[in-house]
């Protein structure tokens, strides 16, 4: 299976790769997958609380070239969005962005799935309501 | 000079010799003829290089060319070896032991025979990938009519002790098959020493063509026959129809050939490789073999990078190197290999695992440049996974609650 180019650019030149503070209580974080499946995300998001903006976005991926390209991919749209707006970032957005062929739309869903989880955890930690989200179901 | 891509995926198939290429070419086109038209010069021809091939091939394995039967590869061998003694023993008895790291041909065959109402016991192996002899005695039954166990495993390399499974199929009456497709050319293989009855082997495994194989099928103490798993016109003494390939059979003929000759000095360099590129590898911390080092393929060896996924490692360099992986991220199943899951490896080491095959065209230049290009993407994305950060700040990977999905 051939990969799409933008894929492998970002396989090659990961964008934000690395590790936020998750004690701060303005840095939220989303561990999503297993390692029994073969894809492990971890996201995090640093956000500036006057404004609700993400200032920040760091990743680290345990997976596949799509995975990793999808988690990169994520962190960049995630910066200078304020927290309801990436909400609305839908895993489909990001299909089409890389052009992922249906086998590889599960490690989308992923990326997703951790965008949610990193804005659930700094919610929870600034005292508001966690999301309740749908449940994608494609993988 | 170094030319690439590398090709490491020898287990998958091996490039064409380039002697074998020569010795086919005439029958595409000069001596085209049907083997079995047996009333003109054309046929004559055909059958004769039919004739010489089956030596050929009977040579290499230590037995009488009338006990080869030519197939279309190892999967019709294990097809026709398997439910053709189902089929032809079948007043005897209908139970079958096999093991399952077999090959899908095998594991697939055995579920077909048993949806059609026979018995089979799969046999577990061992961490290192061996059955343990013990066990497999115990199975056997007064219904046990076939012991079908692999003499060499595709994805580790691993060979099974066949001469002592065959010693126990004799003691019991019971007949002995094996799928012979990934040791017979690279390490000696020996119907009568080994003690085998049938054995499915093919020719793109031993630098031969594709679509061509063969089944031995063992004609004395005792006389082993098989069903026909194909009707028409009884080629191949009756248990395999169809018109031969004569290209196809010269050429595996000949493959076979060089193999016999040149086995044990392919084995001798390629084993030296092998072991340079795997104490290499080694050195990377969190790296393991998989199965035994010491029952295995001179030319096999297959890996686990923990904390790194095998389809994520690959994508750095499969550009410039040819391997296959145990991770199956590509399927829609997500299932890793069952094979290294049958040697007790939890599914994050399978999906973690890189196979190298190495073949006769394989040089010191490719393994070289292998080690640097493999060892360099195991870091980068070790740098890059959160398994790798957790397991290096002391984190218990088995203590977290993974959403799995």
């Amino acid at each position: 299976m051939a990969y799409s180019e933008k894929v492998i650019d970002h396989y090659n030149n990961p964008k934000n790769v690395g590790t936020l503070d998750k004690a701060k209580t303005n840095v939220g974080t989303g561990l999503v997958g297993a390692p029994e499946c073969g894809d492990v995300m971890r996201l995090q998001i640093e956000v500036d609380d006057a404004t609700g903006v993400i200032t920040d976005a760091k990743f680290k991926t345990f997976g596949c070239g799509s995975a990793i390209a999808s988690s990169s991919l994520a962190t960049e749209w995630l910066k200078g969005k304020t927290v309801d707006q990436a909400v609305q970032i839908d895993n489909m957005d990001l299909v089409e962005e890389l052009n992922l062929p249906p086998v590889k739309i599960h490690c989308s869903v992923l990326a997703e799935d951790a965008i949610k989880a990193a804005i659930n955890d700094y919610r929870k930690k600034n005292g508001l309501e966690e999301l309740v989200f749908e449940e994608k179901g494609v993988h | 000079m170094l030319k690439l891509p590398i090709y490491l995926d020898n287990n998958a198939t091996t490039p064409m010799d380039p002697r074998v290429l020569e010795a086919m070419i005439p029958y595409f086109t000069e001596h085209f003829g049907n083997a079995a038209s047996r009333n003109h010069p054309f046929g004559w021809q055909a059958e004769e290089a039919v004739d010489y091939a089956r030596e050929q091939v009977a040579k290499l394995i230590g037995a009488d060319p009338k006990e080869i039967i030519f197939t279309s590869g190892a999967t019709e061998g294990d097809n026709l070896g398997i439910k053709g003694v189902y089929e032809m023993y079948a007043s005897k008895g209908n139970h079958i032991i096999t093991c399952t790291t077999e090959h899908k041909a095998v594991l697939d065959t055995c579920k077909h025979i048993e949806r059609s109402g026979g018995e089979v016991t799969y046999l577990e192996v061992n961490p290192e990938g061996l059955i343990d002899l013990k066990e497999l005695e115990a199975a056997i039954k007064p219904t046990t009519i076939l012991i079908a166990i692999m003499y060499a495993n595709n994805e580790i390399g691993v060979v099974q002790p066949v001469k002592e499974i065959s010693t126990i199929a004799r003691k019991h009456g019971v007949l002995f098959f094996t799928d012979g497709t990934q040791a017979v050319g690279k390490i000696p293989v020996d119907v009568n020493k080994d003690g085998i009855d049938i054995m499915a082997f093919t020719g793109h495994k031993m630098y031969g063509p594709k679509g061509v194989g063969a089944l031995y099928v063992r004609r004395k103490n005792p006389r082993v026959k098989v069903t026909a798993q194909m009707d028409g016109g009884g080629h191949e003494r009756g248990m395999r129809s169809g018109t031969l390939n004569v290209p196809g059979i010269v050429g595996f003929g000949k493959a076979c050939e060089l193999a016999r000759l040149e086995m044990a000095d392919d084995a001798a360099r390629l084993s030296k490789l092998r072991d340079k590129l795997e104490t290499a590898l080694l050195q990377l911390e969190e790296a393991y073999v998989n199965g035994s080092r010491e029952h295995r393929l001179p030319h096999v060896s297959n890996i686990s990078f923990k904390y790194v996924e095998g389809e994520g490692l690959m994508m750095g360099f499969n550009k410039n190197i040819a391997l296959s992986s145990g991770s199956a991220c590509t399927s829609a199943s997500l299932e890793p290999s069952y094979v290294l899951k049958a040697l007790g490896l939890g599914d994050d080491l399978a999906h973690s695992s890189l196979r190298f095959g190495l073949g006769r065209f394989t040089t010191e230049e490719q393994i070289d440049y292998t080690i640097k290009a493999v060892s360099e993407t195991v870091l980068k994305l070790r740098e890059m996974s959160p398994l790798w950060e957790m397991f290096k700040e002391g984190i218990d990977l088995n203590s977290i609650e993974w959403a799995h999905h």
